[in-house]
């Protein structure tokens, strides 16, 4: 690794997430959906890693398995240098505070039948032994430090705007200081106005307590103005990974540079000398990929090689990685 | 919610009225005839007689007021005074509403019947509500397991197969067979020492297990349904991600929010639990409401027809009210203002 300074606090390799399908009346296993198929990647302690790509290609996925709310098909976790990929049951629980992750839908992600308060104080309540007026104080802290006023403690979820609720689920989710949380998709369900609010909401937050993100967005300029490295996934697959301006300036592979060609600029004038590069066809079904590279299909600058072989993930000299055979 | 419930119940007045008109007006409607049990050898004019001395010459909307005063005023009154043991107003020469068949006011004989119904149904309904709530819930749990299926599967066979079938078959097997219960629910059983009570739950046993069945087949189905519909929620996947025990995720979160439509599901079975499980007390001889209510409906006993119709109805309409107001209570989302 080039970057040898920092201490890499999240190391996934070779992370395979596969889901049976079930077919027929005895409901045997006819095949998987292949939604994360072989991603490696380091977070450094202190950096947010945003993860891109398009709708359907296991960045939710990749997200969720990291975090094991689903267990792994194969590939390796480690957190804080606890391997924690095949762990189950106790171990796996005591080892939650560490790792949170803030979920995309703030409405259905909130139990409706409990208030903010023990929504929060829930996770405290598990993992600590708090007397209850510290439990309070301390669901107080979490409520200011994400920006609710306190009296709202006691209601419940379904009275908040969207951005008080991303804000609950936020506060629940830094109530065990974890070192490494996973926004998966935070600000997709906001209004624009809102998810401004929430992004540097999160920047501060970051700074505060010195978090680590895995931010996994399809939003690229917001990706561009938050990540310090950015990895592009496509089909189950990471094709790319660099530092943002790197990738953002110059990117190398195709999927990459096609992805980017669809931000809108917002100079008038910059965006009408933009040129998008349209994919042709669709994006393969992740239960039956194609042979060699999986973007063989759709890759503008196809070669026969890209039908035969998958491409490896390698380094290049500049740091970032790439899994193309172009380079 | 006070407003609400107050409000609920006044709208039940005027349904209640004109639900009692149109039990009223049906019954009329039906061809019976109260001296149809009669020996034949009665002749025509002293049948037309009888029908006379029944009340049954009198205008429709005479005999309706004559049964809305006997039923709403005449014995609310009684009910009170014989509460407080006392005479309220004309008490002597007080009109009740009156069984054509036994001469007997129709409030005594559904008090007489009540026990026996509450006993066997009620308990029927509280046994399959044990069963149905855990089976539902781990069905649900490990859905396409083995255990899901063959839950599946009993519950299809308790939903669809009609309790005058399993009635009838546990008759042939246990009753007639092993001889270990007996076929004929006796009323007169007084339960004083541990004999008789070990009697006691000998002759219920069997007709608790056949309605326990049926009503654990439709809960159970309705339970599995709604944890299904909870399980994959993503607050589900929050509470794991909070690393809650596994027992603390199904049981507090997933099953306190599907326990919400379960719960107004049973509390509107409960009238039919009052209503006595008609078909099942007849093939027990357990003589609930329910076998109280077909003897009405052959001898063409229409007070008491009425009367029971009509108690039936204000339960339905009242459950339906507290199961509305049990979702206001276990669903914050829920407010009536």
């Amino acid at each position: 690794m080039l970057d040898d300074g920092k201490r890499p606090l999240v190391r996934v390799r070779n992370l395979k997430m596969h889901f049976p399908i079930y077919r027929g009346v005895m409901r045997r296993q006819v095949g998987e959906v292949r939604a994360v198929d072989g991603i490696s990647f380091d977070i450094y302690a202190g950096e947010t890693l945003g993860l891109v790509g398009e709708s359907g290609c296991g960045k939710s996925s990749a997200g969720r398995a990291i975090l094991r709310l689903y267990d792994v098909t194969d590939g390796e976790i480690s957190i804080d240098g606890n391997e924690i990929a095949h762990l189950a049951g106790d171990e796996l629980r005591r080892l939650r505070p560490e790792m949170q992750m803030i979920f995309q839908d703030p409405q259905a992600s909130l139990n409706p039948r409990m208030t903010v308060a023990a929504i929060i104080a829930e996770p405290l309540d598990e993992h600590q032994t708090l007397s209850r007026n510290a439990r309070m104080e301390r669901v107080f802290e979490l409520m200011d430090a994400v920006g609710l006023n306190r009296n709202f403690a006691n209601r419940y979820p379904h009275e908040f705007s969207g951005g008080q609720r991303q804000r609950i689920g936020i506060a629940r989710a830094l109530a065990l200081n974890p070192k490494f949380i996973v926004c998966d998709e935070p600000i997709a369900a906001l209004d624009v106005s809102i998810q401004a609010q929430v992004v540097n909401l999160l920047e501060d937050l970051q700074e505060k307590f010195g978090l680590t993100y895995l931010f996994i967005s399809h939003d690229l300029s917001m990706v561009r103005h938050l990540a310090t490295r950015v990895a592009v996934m496509y089909l189950g697959k990471v094709v790319e990974l660099a530092d943002s301006a790197q990738l953002y300036g110059d990117p190398k592979h195709p999927y990459t540079e096609a992805l980017l060609s669809a931000v809108p600029e917002p100079d008038p004038t910059l965006e009408n000398t933009r040129e998008r590069i349209i994919l042709e066809g669709d994006v393969p079904s992740p239960s039956d990929p194609p042979e060699g590279c999986n973007f063989c299909t759709r890759c503008p600058r196809v070669m026969d090689i890209c039908r035969r072989e998958s491409p490896e993930f390698k380094q290049l000299e500049d740091g970032r990685f790439v899994a193309c055979h172009l380079m | 919610m006070l407003n609400f419930t107050i409000r609920r119940l006044l709208f039940t007045i005027p349904t209640l009225l004109l639900i009692s008109l149109i039990i009223f007006l049906l019954l009329d409607l039906a061809p019976n005839d109260p001296t149809g049990n009669l020996p034949l050898t009665i002749p025509a004019e002293v049948r037309e007689q009888i029908r006379k001395a029944l009340g049954l010459g009198d205008p429709i909307y005479v005999r309706y007021y004559r049964w809305l005063v006997q039923f709403f005023v005449n014995e609310p009154l009684n009910l009170l005074g014989e509460w407080t043991h006392s005479c309220i107003g004309d008490c002597e020469n007080r009109l009740r509403v009156t069984s054509w068949a036994t001469r007997s006011p129709v409030v005594d004989l559904i008090a007489e019947r009540m026990p026996q119904t509450l006993w066997v149904v009620g308990l029927s309904y509280v046994v399959g509500i044990l069963i149905a709530v855990p089976i539902g819930v781990y069905s649900a749990y490990r859905q396409y397991s083995w255990f899901d299926q063959l839950g599946t599967f009993i519950s299809m066979i308790g939903f669809s197969v009609p309790t005058f079938f399993t009635g009838v078959l546990m008759i042939v097997i246990f009753s007639v067979q092993l001889r270990w219960f007996p076929s004929i629910y006796d009323t007169t059983l007084r339960v004083t020492d541990w004999s008789s009570l070990g009697a006691q739950i000998r002759q219920m046993a069997m007709p608790v297990f056949v309605l326990a069945l049926y009503n654990a087949a439709q809960i159970s189905r309705f339970m599995r349904a709604s944890m299904l519909d909870n399980l994959n929620q993503d607050y589900v996947r929050t509470a794991r991600a909070k690393g809650l025990n596994e027992r603390v995720v199904v049981l507090v979160h997933v099953l306190r929010n599907s326990l919400i439509p379960v719960v107004t599901v049973i509390a509107l079975g409960v009238p039919q639990v009052f209503g006595g499980a008609i078909i099942t007390e007849q093939v027990f001889k357990v003589n609930g409401l329910g076998q109280l209510l077909i003897i009405g409906i052959q001898g063409a006993d229409i007070p008491l027809v009425q009367t029971l119709t009509f108690i039936f109805a204000v339960l339905i309409v009242l459950f339906n009210l507290i199961a509305d107001i049990l979702y206001g209570i276990l669903d914050p989302r829920i407010r009536y203002d």
